[in-house]
């Protein structure tokens, strides 16, 4: 008998501490398989943000660091120069990234830095309960916008790899999302790929994936499986927004 | 005939393999585990052909699969 599926080297045999149903423990495994399937355990680091995914470093098993709330970039701009053998990414919420750390996005993004964004955009902030994120929809109920968010008062929901397209330093950006095992599969080629760049020295290279938070939403899991196919990907559709590798 | 593990401790009862299986071949169990869930299990072993869709939602890595 052969093993077929399994838990990969790359992730500690901890028991996640996300709810029931949440989409960021998919995303560790899948990120954990690409290094396994790279051979690059040894040689990666990895920055964990503030958010659900605080404890990243106790799930994966590798080198992994921890930088204060939406400042991960700019870690990882620091690691990456230093040591530019290893293989450096981040992996961040859209509160994270989007709000008090859009500033290092961008930023790490125009100037190309050679490293690997893994966004877990679940438009909301998951660990502090439930408030309005820049990516939360519009109309979405949030405990910091209880009618809904409305444009007037919030603007829009961003689109953030659509925004870091327009920046020349950017070499590969997508978008995914794990509410089924399709498009699961397809994350790990984009992940991979995202990873690849970096090999190559190519560049910048940001997967964005669309994930679930059943509990703060209010729903049950398989409605919020429902959220993600019908509202979420209407707001911010799937698919490679860049990839200067092929042109 | 494939042979697949479930780490019933690991399981939130989320669902999300019993939404995932083709075959609908998995289903909650009465029993809940040390976590306070009601854990997944599969219903007949020999009705599972290891496709792995179930693994790959898996969001606690509980499943595993031998062939
Ligand atoms: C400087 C600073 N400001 C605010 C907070 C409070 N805080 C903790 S997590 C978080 C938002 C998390 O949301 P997100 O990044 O989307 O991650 P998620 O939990 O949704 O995965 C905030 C505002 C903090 N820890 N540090
Ligand atoms: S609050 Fe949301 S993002 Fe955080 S662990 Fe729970 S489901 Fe996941
Ligand atoms: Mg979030």
């Amino acid at each position: 008998m052969k093993k077929l599926f399994f838990k990969p080297e790359s992730l500690t045999d901890t028991d996640h501490k996300y709810c029931s149903g949440c989409g960021h423990g998919i995303v560790h495994r899948l990120v954990a398989e690409v290094i396994d399937e790279l051979g690059i355990r040894e040689k990666t680091i990895g920055i964990a943000p503030v958010g659900c995914a605080v404890f990243a470093y106790d799930y994966w098993n590798f080198d992994v660091t921890e930088a204060s709330h939406g400042r991960p970039p700019a870690v990882a701009t620091g690691i990456k120069r230093f040591l530019p053998d290893r293989v450096v990414f981040t992996y961040q919420g859209d509160g994270d990234l989007a709000a008090i750390g859009m500033a290092e996005t961008i930023h790490a993004a125009n100037r190309g830095e050679n490293i690997t964004v893994i966004f877990i955009n679940n438009a909301i902030y998951g660990m502090t309960t439930g408030q309005m994120a820049p990516t939360s929809l519009l109309g979405m109920k949030t405990t910091t916008s209880p009618f809904g968010r409305d444009a007037k008062l919030a603007g829009y929901p961003i689109r953030v790899g659509e925004l870091l397209a327009t920046l020349e330093g950017t070499t590969y950006l997508a978008r995914c999302a794990v509410d089924s095992a399709k498009h699961v599969l397809e994350a790990k080629k984009a992940i991979k790929k995202a990873f690849e760049v970096q090999l190559a020295e190519k560049g910048y290279s940001l997967v964005e994936i669309l994930s679930q938070c059943p509990p703060n939403w209010k729903m049950s899991v398989p409605e919020s499986l429902e959220y993600v196919r019908k509202e979420m990907m209407t707001q911010f559709p799937l698919g490679v927004i860049k990839d200067k590798t092929k042109v | 005939m494939p042979k697949i593990i479930i780490a019933q401790s690991k399981c939130k009862g989320c669902e999300l393999c019993i939404l995932a299986c083709p075959k609908k071949n998995i289903r909650l169990s009465q029993k809940i585990n040390k976590k306070g869930f009601h854990y997944v299990e599969i219903i007949d072993p020999d009705k599972c052909n290891a496709c792995g869709l179930c693994f790959q939602v898996c969001p606690d890595v509980a499943i595993e699969i031998w062939k």
